[in-house]
């Protein structure tokens, strides 16, 4: 089979003397097969139907359906000129060759007179996992005190994607409190300055005043490095704060390895029947223990790593079978970056751990938590002014570090979690409100143009 | 991409494995290309083939094609330039994300010329300093409130000549005209077509070869928009699913990018292939102190960073607005493939002498610019050890067993910085506190443990330098 590029046909029909048609361009480099010795056949005409066809669809070459026909016609010439009978598809009916006109070249791009209306048809994922779903905290019917509990996880789509499968539990938020005075960056402190020596007071003003879902109690006390409270002793916090709040309770050690099995282990213990979190166990701490304590009071699990998510699973792995975590009883930390300093690795890595638990993986289908306090860590969020001299000037830290906390915890939640540990008020109110509005919670609406025109 | 294999790219190359592209094999050039680390012109014989060969130039314009990205990728701007789209994943751990969201910031031409150039030169002055680099704002959204060309004409002008990508929003398509006579070879991006005024700004795309935004919150009309520009020889279009503020309407918007976005990558609908718009300036029209504005300004416009936005439009220019996304930005665009570490070793900073400070830091980029830039901008003379810990940060490493004592006894040995300075005294950082007794036993050096956050070294340096 021979090829020929149309400029080449061309060339062949002016050998063959066919009189040259003016205004007749060649547009591109497309190809025309003829076989050889069958002289000029259905092939041919095929080809350059398709290439009318083709062209059409591509306006951009809008004159160029005439030189297709234009050459059609030559074909016809050309075949009868040399005696072969041409076979014209039917389909050619639909570009009859018409008489030969000076082409003129439009200036203006022809602008079509209606909108090609056409559907959009939404891609359909299938998901064939569910998030496990936990509740946290006890009622009186269940064996508790609480009021209120709280139930996280039972996803089926991506969090927020409302549209693919109902999400039935939004988001919840603890705010953190310790049975110490921490180190708090001034912009959280100045909310907390009244209660920070009394634990109770601070867990009810966390839940009346800024809206706690739950409060995470730190025993941080019970740290050998400063006060080493011997558990029996910090405990008492425990109970102190169940009886100030109805909200349910997340109770976390000092991050002391040694320590916080035995803290945790005793606490578990004087809160029989509440239903508590344990926060949390990890894998270079005795799990076991931890787990075992969660088990043998009824309570759930935090399950810690550290950013990797085959250790993720491992945990998750001992904590359900060596230990026996029911699978309603466990929730995942797969710790939080802050904004700036490892977010990106924290986001993908909790984002692919979700994924895997909706894809099926039922090593990993638990909920997240998080702990979004760490933001404050970030200097841009507490950090009076930039240390870089040619840095355009911060501002005001008081803007900047609840906004840090907020798009830090915003962005976790777009990656599916479930529970998130904060402390600043606002970054608290803020996050709800954009959760809730995910969530189809907030009714109003406000107009999507208005911005186009507005002065100022 | 197309083609998921190296094999189907493989058969498009010339497979003689001549090297010129710089890997050994066509394969592993194939391999390259699904990773989109190179494209089919990298590889030079292809290319002087195609000049040569009509048949090898439909075979190369084939594979490009085929490996061009999901999502078209558009440039905006003239001499200055910012490229959008060009994804090809939804998840940026699939392969990774490639163009940043671009970052345009709003005047409005029935502001004075003196807050026009005050606007204009915060947008351009902007830096703020990341992982060893200073991170910028990329252009200037222009928008017609005046409803006058002429004066739209006048301001799009002068803000051309700060060089920076443009978009031009207005819906009316003369005053439309009037700016694009103007500053049509800076490239801008037009704003908008609607159901309303598609065929004048069709002719506009057209005449002035500019890219254009098509705009509407209902999909079917959207792609309708889209199709019927393509299908007219536009051939960069931008898809603006319409950003409302709040409530139902802001649910409406993330619904609407979502479905967009992930109906153009896995259910290949080319007609909805395109860069998306996201206007978090919207949260300006709603009713609330400015504040609020521009927290909720930030709160869209992260939402939409996360989740596919190419190119965005901010009002709010306050550094707490600024500093949030611009680093989220960062963050979310940052390729996951390559780990972001440097180079362990020992840093000379400011020509330290033998008596200045030897500190210790990791090798995960983020906080070794971090300790650098607050040491060299600080004017602090001193000696920076640089310990492999695999890329982490000082917290997770510690926790996670990649900064130990022994590696930084072997930090100190192969440096040789007992050579360099007089003293023993080893800075380490605050959140490496707990291992202070190890290090010193292992390395008989006396260990300070230095602040929490390394900006501020030089305060720490006031008090504990030299140790007593
Ligand atoms: S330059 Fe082209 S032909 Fe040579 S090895 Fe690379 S891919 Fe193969």
């Amino acid at each position: 089979m021979e090829k020929f590029t149309l400029e080449e046909f061309f060339q062949l029909l002016k050998k063959y003397n066919v009189e040259e048609l003016e205004g007749v361009r060649i547009e591109g480099d497309l190809e025309i097969e003829i076989e050889p010795g069958a002289g000029v056949d259905v092939s041919t005409i095929n080809a350059l139907l398709a290439l009318t066809q083709y062209i059409n669809l591509i306006q951009e070459f809008g004159n160029f359906l005439y030189h297709a026909n234009a050459a059609l016609m030559y074909l016809q010439r050309l075949s009868s000129a040399l005696g072969i009978q041409l076979q014209l598809p039917s389909t050619t009916q639909q570009i009859q060759p018409q008489q030969p006109q000076p082409v003129t070249v439009e200036a203006k791009p022809k602008i079509p007179e209606k909108l090609i209306e056409v559907k959009f048809e939404p891609y359909k994922p299938e998901y064939t996992g569910v998030i496990e779903e936990v509740t946290l905290g006890a009622k009186k019917s269940e064996g508790g005190t609480r009021e209120v509990t709280v139930t996280i996880g039972g996803e089926r789509s991506l969090p927020f994607y409302t549209f693919d499968a109902e999400m039935p539990h939004m988001p919840v938020i603890a705010i953190d409190i310790f049975d110490r005075k921490p180190m708090l960056a001034k912009a959280v402190r100045e909310h907390y300055e009244d209660v920070l020596e009394d634990p109770a007071e601070w867990a009810k003003k966390a839940v009346k005043d800024f809206g706690a879902d739950l409060v995470t109690l730190h025993l941080i006390s019970t740290d050998p490095m400063l006060e080493d409270t011997p558990p029996s002793e910090a405990v008492k916090v425990v109970e102190e704060v169940l009886q100030a709040v109805r909200v349910p309770l997340i109770i976390g050690g000092s991050g002391n390895k040694e320590k916080d099995p035995i803290v945790l282990e005793k606490a578990a213990e004087v809160a029989e029947g509440e239903r508590v979190m344990l926060a949390s166990a990890t894998l270079d701490m005795d799990w076991e223990r931890i787990g075992n304590a969660a088990k043998d009071h009824g309570h759930v699990v935090l399950s810690w790593t550290q950013m990797d998510i085959n250790n993720q699973k491992t945990l998750n792995r001992y904590l359900l079978k060596r230990v026996g975590i029911p699978r309603d009883s466990l929730v995942m930390d797969p710790t939080t970056a802050a904004l700036g300093y490892g977010l990106d690795y924290a986001y993908t890595n909790m984002e692919r751990i979700r994924i895997s638990g909706l894809r099926g993986d039922t090593d990993l289908n638990f909920p997240m938590s998080s702990g979004t306090t760490n933001a404050w860590g970030a200097r841009e969020a507490w950090m009076k002014e930039s240390p870089i001299e040619e840095d355009t000037p911060w501002g005001p830290r008081e803007l900047r570090g609840p906004i840090w906390e907020i798009v830090t915890g915003l962005t976790l939640a777009l990656a599916g979690v479930d529970l998130f540990m904060m402390m600043h008020p606002g970054a608290v109110a803020v996050l709800k409100e954009i959760m809730n509005t995910l969530m189809g919670n907030v009714k109003e609406t406000a107009d999507g143009d208005a911005w186009i025109t507005m002065e100022g | 991409m197309k083609v998921k294999s190296p094999l189907e790219i493989y058969r498009y190359l010339p497979q003689t494995n001549c090297g010129e592209c710089g890997y050994d094999t066509c394969m592993s050039f194939a391999a390259q290309i699904i990773e989109r680390v190179v494209k089919p012109t990298d590889c030079p014989p292809l290319v002087r083939d195609a000049e040569k060969d009509e048949k090898v130039k439909k075979r190369l314009d084939e594979l490009i094609s085929l490996t061009s990205p999901e999502i078209l990728e558009i440039v905006i701007g003239g001499e200055n330039t910012v490229k959008i789209g060009g994804e090809d994943v939804l998840h940026r751990h699939e392969l990774t994300f490639f163009n940043p969201t671009a970052f345009f910031y709003d005047v409005w031409d029935s502001l004075d010329d003196k807050e026009i150039d005050e606007r204009c030169s915060k947008v351009v002055e902007y830096k703020k300093f990341y992982v060893g680099d200073f991170l910028t704002l990329d252009g200037i959204a222009v928008r017609c409130t005046s409803n006058n060309p002429e004066r739209f004409k006048q301001v799009v002008k002068k803000v051309a000549g700060y060089g920076k990508p443009m978009v031009l929003i207005s819906l009316n398509a003369n005053c439309m005209r009037a700016a694009l006579e103007e500053v049509a070879k800076e490239r801008p991006l037009i704003y908008a077509a609607t159901e309303d005024n598609w065929r004048e700004f069709l002719q506009l795309a057209l005449e002035f070869k500019v890219p254009v935004v098509v705009r509407s919150k209902n999909l079917d009309k959207l792609k309708s928009l889209a199709k019927t520009f393509k299908e007219s020889g536009v051939n960069e279009i931008v898809l603006d699913p319409v950003t409302e503020p709040i409530g139902e309407g802001l649910k409406g918007t993330f619904e609407r990018v979502i479905q967009l976005r992930r109906t153009a990558i896995l259910g290949e609908d080319k007609d909805v292939a395109y860069p998306i718009m996201v206007t978090p300036i919207s949260a300006w029209s709603i009713e609330a102190d400015e504040i609020s504005k521009a927290y909720w300004e930030t709160v869209i416009a992260s939402l939409f960073i996360v989740k596919y936005a190419d190119v965005m439009i901010f009002k709010s220019l306050e550094p707490y607005s600024i500093m949030p996304t611009i680093t989220l930005r960062y963050n979310i665009y940052t390729d996951p493939r390559t780990p972001v570490q440097v180079e362990p070793g020992l840093r000379e900073i400011n020509n330290p002498t033998a008596e200045d400070p030897v500190f210790l830091t990791t090798n995960f980029a983020l906080t070794y610019y971090t300790v650098e830039s607050d040491l060299t901008s600080g004017n602090i003379k001193g000696w920076l050890l640089v310990l492999d810990t695999e890329g982490l940060g000082v917290e997770v490493s510690v926790a996670g067993g990649q900064f130990t004592a022994g590696k930084v006894k072997d930090l100190i040995k192969d440096t040789k910085i007992e050579e360099r300075v007089k003293h023993r005294y080893l800075v380490i950082p605050g959140l490496a506190a707990r291992l202070q007794g190890a290090i010193e036993d292992e390395t008989g050096w006396k260990v300070l443990v230095g602040p929490m956050d390394s900006g501020r070294i030089k305060g720490w340096l006031e008090q504990n330098w030299p140790p007593k």
